[in-house]
Formats: C-alpha cells, structure tokens, sequence
C-alpha cells in the first residue's frame, strides 16, 4: 500500500502474507543450502565446504544415531522408565551440522533438546536420560565436556553463553589467531525462546562487546502450540541486523549446509569478529515433548511436507547416488544404531535413584550450619523409622 | 587507621578485593566512569580498567545472566544493581539460575558472584527507589543474603562476599552511604562474614536490626529512659545466625525485631519463629516486630511515617515490658 494522505491508514513493517506465505515456505530466497531435499549436491556463493566422503560418512552415522537415540528415548517414556521426553525428531542435521562445526576449546549452551550436539561433544547418551528420569539435573560437568547443563527457563543460555564469551575475552582467547586457542560459545534456543527478553538482552549484550558467541536457533516453527508467526513479524534471521550483528538462514535439515554456516560463523567469533545469528530453518516433526499433542494444534499435510524434506533421506540418496556407501555400510550402521539403543534400554533401567539426603550437601560450595542442622534433622526422623519395630518402616 | 563513610569503606573493600583477586570483575550501569550513581566504585575503572570495571546495558537480567557466564568460566562477578527496586527483571536469573546451579550440577559448577543492592528507604526518592526485597532472596535456597550496617562493616563484609564461593546478595544501606563515619583499621581481623554480632548492652529487652534499622535500634536504646536494651545487628540474613539473639532473649525475655520491610512474611517473622521455639520458657512477652504496614512504599514526603523510627521501636519496647 502506498501512503496516502486519504482515510485509508498507512501501513508500516512487512504484509505478514509476505513474510509467512508460500515464497517463505521453503525458507524464502536467502535460505542457504547445499543439499536438496532430493539428495542434490548445490552450491552457495558465500558458504562453501569441501567435505570428504569420510567427513560425510560421520557426519550420517551421527544423525542416524541421534535419531535412533531420540526413537528409544520417546519408547522408554512410553514404557515409563522416563517421566518426559523432548524429542530431537527432525532436527538432526541442524544438532549435528552445529555440533561438528565445535572444536575442543569451544563452549555450547544447551536448551534441553540439544541431544545431537550432546552427543558431538562427547557426552555419554545415557546421561541425558537422568533429567528426563528425574534422577538427576544433569549428569555431566560443563567444563569437562565444553557443554553447559540443559536448561529448561526458556532462553536464560543465552546470556549464560554472552557471558562466557566475554569471559573468553579475558582470558585471550579471541582473535590470536592460533586454531587451537581461539576459542567460541555456541549458544542454542528456539523460535519460540526469540520473544524473551534474555534472548534480546543477550544480542544486545554481546553486539555491545561484540563477544565471540554464536546464536544458533532452531526455528523449527512451533513453541508448543503456538506457531512461528505468533513470535515475531519478520525472518528471525532479520532480526540481528537490528542488534547490530549478521544473520544467516540456513536450511536446517540439511547437514552439510548446517555445518559450513555455524563453522563460518563461530571462526568469525574466534577471530574476534563478533557474534553471528544462525537461524537452522526446520520442523520439529515429533510433539514439544512427550506430554504434548500437536494433532489439536497444527495439519498433518504440513508434517506430510516437511517428512519430504526428511534430513537423513536427503543424505542417503545422496550417498548412494555418488556411490560413497555400499550396502554393507548401511547394514553395519543399523547393527550400530540397534547396539546403541539396547544400551540405553537397560542402561536407563538400571540408572540409580539419588538419596534426597545428599542434595543437602549441594545447595551451597561453603556448607551453612542451618543446612547441616536440618541435614541431620532429616536422617535422625528417617532414622526413626528404620528403629521402628512396630512394622511402619519405610 | 583512617576514617570513613560506609560509601569509602566500600570502595576501599572493592579496590582491595579486586588488587587480591585478578578474577574479580565489577559490572553494572554507570559503575565505570561515573563510579555508580552513589560512587560506590568511584576511580575503579581508571585503575583497573574497562575489562574490570565494565559499564553495563541497561538491562538488570543482562547484567546478571551474563554474570552467571562469567562465573562458569572462573570470574568472581560483582555486580551493581543500581537501585532495590530495579532487581526485579534479574528475578528469574537470580532465584532460578544463580541460586540453583551449585545443586544442579552437584557442586561441579559454583556459582562465587556478589550482587550489590543498594537499598531501604529515607533519601526523598521516588518509587521503586525505596524498597527492601531481603525476604524474598532469603527465601531462596542457594543464595546467602547479608546486609552491613556501619562503614568498617561494609570495608570487611564486601571483600568477604566476594571471596565467599557462594553467590552472596549484598544489601546496602542507602541511607547510611554518606552519613556517618567511622574509625577503620584496616590490619585488624574481621569477624566471619556469616555472624551476627551484639552492638550494645542491655538487660531488659532485646533490639535486632540489620542495615538502615541498626543505627535506628541503637537510637532507641540510647534514648530510652528507664530501660536497659540490648541491640544486636543480624548482619547476615541467610543463612541466618540466631545464637546471640537466643542467648540475649533467654536473659532479657523480650524481643523486638526492626526491620523497613513489610511485617507480613518479613525476616521478622522468621526469627521470632525461631527464638519461640529455642527460648520458648524464657519468653515474658510474644516477640514483637517493627515494619511496614501492608502498603507499597509511600510517595517520598510520608515515608518517614511508613519508616520505623525511634518512637515506633519504644512503642514496641513499652508493649513488650508491660505484656
């Protein structure tokens, strides 16, 4: 509409038609992408990546073991031995494409979905099953791993990971340019985690020291029920142009794209350039969690559309068109995938209740008296009842 | 020896914490260059330079979520939050992030931060510049809370929250920034950062205070005629340290708790909770508490009516003694 002087009112920002309509629904004209949905091999004039077929071939075992752990994970809820689970489904290549793209010295900040990038950084599966089970809140130490704890307060990571990497800052780390000093946070949310104000502070936090942290979300175009365009008018990608910092959409179910756009980004970061927004354009194919039922809220035509746009398919087809996996490699890696998944079956089983009593111990670094008082309180009334002879012990 | 405000004894504790310690970092909005709005940090940054002392956003749970950053990779943040009623957008970073990650990851990932409020009543501000939020960080399990009282105090209490490994809110009397001085001696040793400590003598009725309401308590003390009042500044909040005040109540029988913040649910509450049940035989009246009424802080020109003062606390002495 153009201005008009007349009763008809102007219009400012972007028509939402525009912006949500079918030129977006493929992830619109600057989608960066370099595998097809259909297993094609494409190229893009900014982010270009030379992998060899080895580098691929790890690449697909990751997503397909990620999946098969995602597949289990959902079962073992179904089965009870998880109280929830937030399933990855569909957005292994956006995880593995980000987590392969770390190196050792570079530090991620999870939501509590980031299974794929979890497992590039070495943490054992198993020990994401403890939250979930509710027998811990996280099993693994961050600073061993290069891996903060999930976090569940949606988007907090995020000014988690702004700090860090002003920390970064101050210990030099950045911009040396020695590969294996610089260093680099790769900090993960979700579309529905951009309309915090965290995730605003922290852009505005780390374009303000221009901190070598890279925003990585996942716009897998739902917060539960609540879609894409209830969080926000314009490509989230868009939006860090505002805070003063670049953003890129990539094709987020497509590995290879995923993981030349966040490697780009975070040696960026290393190199003291600043932080970067990646937006990893995908679907999350499964519920929120395990406790939601997307069938109320959203069209099983548009599940049935983006199931074409599969991120493992796309790089089967391709490997079997260039010919860089034989059968025999597909068979050794579904034994691989069916090992993986009995292990966490009975590894989760067999995951220990914690003792209450110990978290009396954890509250704080210097014990207070107050907590070693009420400690004691606790165990002489549970006491209490294992001296009972009466039969009332517990 | 030297003598000082309760403003130069901080700023001296900070500049001392920061020589001893490289991984100390101050942030918060306009503590650089300015020095705060109450020059609290004032000529820090021009000593130890603007990747210590850094000038923040104005964006409360920026400050600390970021601060929590810092802290998992080794720093010992200490943050400004310019004024108590501005902690409130850093709520959900202070109650959920900082004071729950020592627990959540069993003790891999502590969480050493300070947090500097300052806050209370009595400077003529206007809203949101006025309050005393102590109850609900004390409520929280994982965060210490304390609150000094006196400018020797601040000198020493400041430079042992920061070297606390736990994250330590740090309550500071507004009022008294720039009001009284004191004598500090700066080789002496000072009292664990987590004990209470009794003022001033008394025989008849116990006063507890903590920050702004101890000079207030000591006050009354110093004006009452016929009564003899023991005061005894809690200094820390949480964890709370009750054993002076359970050894003064079982001498005295009487107990007034003052506090600026609101009766209902205060810290208050808490301790005559506690002193009922440990001196509960050597009570001779219920424990009585000085605070405000259930109303937000008043428009500046009646907060002196909203404020316990002198006659409040010995209203409460006499209900106390004729119980």
């Amino acid at each position: 509409m153009t201005h008009s002087a007349g009763d008809s009112p102007r219009e400012f920002g972007p028509d939402l038609a525009e912006v949500f309509g079918p030129s977006q629904r493929d992830g619109g004209p600057d989608l960066v992408q370099l595998l097809t949905p259909e297993g094609e091999r494409v190229h893009h004039p900014e982010f270009e990546v030379d992998l060899s077929a080895e580098e691929l071939l790890g690449l697909y075992r990751d997503m397909v073991l990620v999946r098969r752990l995602d597949t289990e994970a959902t079962a073992l809820q179904r089965h009870g031995e998880l109280g929830i689970w937030a399933q990855l489904l569909g957005q292994e290549a956006a995880q593995i494409g980000a987590g392969r793209a770390l190196r050792r010295q570079d530090h991620v900040f999870p939501t509590y979905r980031e299974h794929g990038v979890a497992w590039c950084k070495g943490i054992d599966p198993l020990d994401l099953l403890g939250l979930f089970r509710g027998v811990d809140q996280g099993a693994w130490d961050p600073a061993e791993f290069g891996f903060g704890l999930y976090t569940i307060v949606i988007g907090a990571q995020t000014l988690h990971a702004t700090g860090y990497a002003m920390a970064m800052q101050r210990d030099g780390v950045v911009g040396t340019g020695e590969p294996d000093r610089d260093a680099a946070v790769l900090a993960h949310f979700g579309d529905g985690a951009s309309s915090q104000g965290d995730v605003n502070e922290a852009f505005i936090f780390a374009a303000s020291y221009n901190a070598p942290v890279v925003f990585f979300c996942q716009n897998n175009q739902w917060a539960i029920s609540e879609p894409i365009e209830r969080q926000t008018r314009i490509p989230l990608y868009q939006r860090a142009l505002g805070f003063g910092f670049p953003g890129v959409r990539v094709d987020g179910n497509d590995v290879i794209a995923t993981y030349a756009v966040t490697k780009a980004a975070l040696q960026r970061a290393r190199d003291g350039q600043g932080p970067t927004l990646v937006e990893a354009y995908t679907y999350r194919m499964g519920a929120h969690t395990t406790t939601d039922d997307p069938t109320r809220y959203r069209l099983s035509e548009d599940v049935e559309n983006w199931k074409l746009k599969d991120p493992i398919a796309r790089v089967t087809a391709y490997l079997r068109r260039m010919g860089l996996a034989d059968e025999q490699y597909f068979t050794d890696l579904a034994a691989e995938a069916d090992d993986l998944g009995a292990r966490l079956r009975e590894g989760c089983k067999a995951l220990p209740d914690p003792r209450y009593i110990e978290g009396f111990d954890h509250v704080y670094a210097e014990q207070t008296d107050e907590l070693v008082a009420q400690k004691a309180a606790y165990q002489a009334y549970t006491d209490s009842f294992e001296n009972d002879q009466t039969g009332a012990a517990r | 020896m030297s003598r000082i405000t309760l403003a130069k004894g901080l700023n001296a504790g900070l500049r001392k914490a920061m020589e001893d310690d490289p991984k100390v970092l101050l942030m918060g909005e306009d503590v650089g260059k300015l020095g705060g709005v109450f020059r609290i940090t004032d000529g820090l940054q021009k000593d130890f330079g603007e990747d210590r002392v850094i000038d923040s956003p104005l964006a409360e749970s920026g400050i600390v979520g970021t601060a929590v950053g810092m802290a998992l990779r080794g720093y010992r943040p200490v943050i400004e939050i310019q004024f108590d009623g501005f902690v409130y957008p850093a709520y959900d970073q202070i109650v959920c992030q900082v004071a729950k990650m020592h627990y959540r990851s069993r003790g891999r990932s502590p969480m050493p931060m300070v947090i500097r409020i300052p806050f209370g009543g009595g400077i003529g501000a206007v809203e949101h510049h006025s309050e005393s939020p102590e109850a609900q960080f004390a409520h929280t399990p994982g965060l210490k809370v304390v609150s000094c009282s006196n400018p020797v105090d601040g000198y020493w209490m400041i430079q042992q929250a920061i070297a606390c490994d736990d994250p330590v809110i740090f309550l500071e009397p507004k009022r008294q920034y720039h009001a009284d001085k004191a004598d500090l001696d700066e080789t002496a040793t000072p009292a664990p950062l987590f004990t209470s400590r009794t003022v001033r003598a008394g025989t008849d009725a116990t006063l507890v205070g903590y920050g702004p309401t101890v000079k207030t308590c000591l006050r009354a003390a110093e004006a009452a005629e016929d009564s003899s009042l023991e005061v005894i500044d809690l200094r820390t909040l949480s964890p709370l340290d009750l054993g002076p005040v359970y050894d003064s109540v079982r001498r005295t029988g009487r107990l007034v708790v003052v506090h600026e913040a609101h009766v209902n649910l205060g810290m208050g509450a808490e301790v005559a909770a506690r002193v009922t049940e440990e001196c509960f035989y050597s009570l001779e009246a219920p424990v009585l508490r000085v605070g405000a009424p259930d109303t937000p802080y008043p428009p500046s020109r009646v907060e002196e009516e909203y404020l316990p003062d002198l006659d409040r606390v010995l209203d409460a002495v006499d209900r106390a003694l004729e119980y």
